[in-house]
């Protein structure tokens, strides 16, 4: 099977051991709840559904696209999942895909799979829904939001997805965070690009296919208040945290500062930093960072207001 | 895939027959020993990987696939690079790039650790796989307490892996055959918008797929008396053999945890 390993599966080493505990703390806690949630509310028919198209998702992510000379545009799915079955659903789809994707095909740690489960299960659906909703509240009933949501959900589940890992990488001092979050997050941006466009490509089709798997509202549960303050407070945590960590040297060096055995390694020290810190990139990712958070609260501005006129004109 | 299966087909010796159950903690175990291990080369590295090695051969696996498998983790190597110019330590060499990197002793130490744990970890995981059947592993997963619905998910999953595998390998071949390009052109297929709304659309015939094939499962299963539960046999106590075998892997596995830790001077 023609199954190459996707560049956002952390292996096994590449994360410290209280970072990978405390991941699969979080995703044990969080996947566990959605499981709980759905054996409440979940159909016997939406078993087979989900098991079949979790296959479905994994088998998508074989399907590519030429970008241009050796690289290619391909799909990860946690947005699509998302939009086609709803949040919960598709968070134990995703779980299941990574368990998958680690278990059988080795792509992606055992140890460090809480923390793959977070990133993608967890940070990609949640991220994928909000954005996805947000903009389709916006739009109303208009045929653009389903598109334009489509896009934005999964270009946003990619890039928060890959900031997720990043830091992860950093807190365990692995690669320094003025490097990891800015080339992640770059290179994630640029293939959240590949994945929003498959996204929309595939809503078309099944927009003109089968536009009942789409227009269903009674899967798209009305979003509650602990939702919006998780999600909200997921995503300014990650924005705000990402730079910050971006502007100080990686946790080792920290420690090392603290433990004042810096002095021995004055030298290339001194000679490595100034190399990062010089050219800007934290303040261009700070720069990336403060202009995401504004775009955030601009769309949530719009939102809040969209909603408050359609009430009124209803009212 | 192949490999899975044709492996599978000569359960006669070693891991093959030993239980699913202490096969996965057995695996958890090890990565999680090396996991811990101090971040540079030593001989305990050299203990795991011997154990794990002995194992293989014990079971009939060729040693080469297992390596092979190994490199798998290699280009995400690159997000530890950094880790070699910059932890402090005995300079090596300053490569002319930029103000100058400084590649440390201790920084080479670091990457060559990060990479061999990736590598020992990534081998015990297909060793895992390539030794235990997939329902061998999901009643493992039972035991260990993961919740029913997402085991079912996950065994309904690798149902229909395969399935879908060879439908996205069609679709991709059929795209294949149908972009023809005239000699001289540079590339096949319209632009790279064009090409990304192909891609979508093969996605989204996949999803549909899936979605139509989910409606036949269901019915099959209507058919032969499915209620929303799965059932499965209890399973089997571990005999005590497999417990003494347990009981032996963790301890071996401590021993090197104290060995490598000792043999560094518990670090710096």
């Amino acid at each position: 099977m023609l199954y190459s390993p996707q560049p956002m599966h952390i292996p096994d080493g590449f994360l410290s051991l209280p970072v990978s505990l405390a991941l699969w703390l979080i995703s044990i806690l969080l996947i566990g709840s959605a499981v709980r949630r759905l054996e409440k509310t979940l159909s016997e028919r939406e078993v087979p559904l989900m098991g079949v198209l979790a296959a479905a998702i994994f088998a998508g992510q074989m399907l590519n696209f030429t970008v241009t000379g050796g690289t290619s545009g391909h799909l990860l799915g946690a947005a699509l999942a998302t939009i086609l079955l709803g949040p919960y659903p598709a968070m134990l789809v995703m779980t299941s895909v990574v368990s998958v994707q680690a278990l059988l095909f080795q792509d992606g740690g055992l140890v460090v799979m809480g923390a793959n489960l977070f990133n993608m299960a967890i940070v990609g659906v949640w991220s994928a829904y909000a954005v996805f909703s947000l903009v389709r509240r916006l739009a109303g009933k208009a045929r653009w939001g389903l598109f334009a949501g489509g896009f934005a959900a999964a270009w946003s589940s990619i890039f928060l997805a890959a900031l997720a890992c990043a830091l992860e990488l950093a807190l365990s001092g692995t690669s320094p965070a003025n490097l990891a979050v800015p080339a992640m997050g770059g290179i994630h941006a640029l293939i959240g690009i590949g994945e929003g466009l498959i996204t929309i490509g595939a809503l078309g089709f099944l927009y003109a296919a089968r536009p009942d798997l789409l227009s269903s509202e009674n899967r798209q549960q009305a979003l509650n208040r602990t939702v919006w303050l998780g999600g909200g407070i997921i995503a300014v945590l990650l924005t705000v945290f990402s730079p910050l960590a971006s502007s100080h040297p990686d946790g080792l060096e920290w420690v090392a500062e603290q433990l004042q055995f810096i002095e021995s390694a004055r030298p290339p020290f001194y000679e490595i930093i100034p190399d990062y810190l010089v050219p800007g990139i934290p303040n261009e990712a700070l720069a990336t960072i403060a202009a995401g958070i504004l775009g955030l609260v601009v769309v949530t501005l719009a939102a809040m207001s969209a909603g408050l006129l359609r009430r009124r004109t209803q009212g | 895939m192949d490999e899975i299966q044709v492996a599978l087909r000569k359960e006669e010796s070693g891991l093959y027959r030993l239980d699913g159950r202490v096969k996965v903690t057995l695996t958890l175990g090890l990565i999680v020993t090396s996991a811990l291990l101090p971040n540079r080369p030593g001989g305990a590295y050299l203990l795991l990987l011997s154990a794990l090695w002995a194992a293989a051969l014990l079971s009939g696996v060729p040693l080469a696939k297992l390596i092979r498998r190994g490199w798998l983790a290699l280009p995400f190597g690159l997000a530890a690079l950094p880790l070699a110019f910059t932890t402090p330590g005995t300079p090596l060499l300053t490569l002319p790039v930029g103000n100058g990197l400084t590649l440390t002793a201790a920084g080479l130490m670091r990457f060559a650790a990060v990479l061999l744990k990736a590598w020992i970890s990534l081998q015990a995981a297909a060793l895992l796989t390539l030794t235990t059947s997939i329902p061998s592993i999901l009643l493992a997963l039972c035991a260990l307490k993961v919740p029913r619905l997402l085991i079912t998910v996950i065994a309904l999953m690798s149902r229909y892996l395969f399935v879908f595998g060879e439908t996205a390998r069609q679709l991709l071949q059929a795209r294949e055959a149908r972009s023809s390009r005239a000699d001289g052109s540079r590339r096949a297929g319209g632009s790279l918008l064009w090409r990304a709304r192909v891609a979508g659309g093969m996605a989204g015939s996949l999803f549909l797929r899936s979605f139509e094939r989910a409606e036949r499962v269901y019915a099959a299963m209507l058919a032969r008396g499915y209620d929303g539960e799965i059932r499965s046999l209890p399973q089997p106590a571990l005999s005590s053999g497999s417990y003494r075998l347990l009981a032996g892997g963790l301890l071996f596995y401590l021993l090197v945890g104290l060995f490598g830790w000792l043999t560094t001077g518990g670090g710096r």
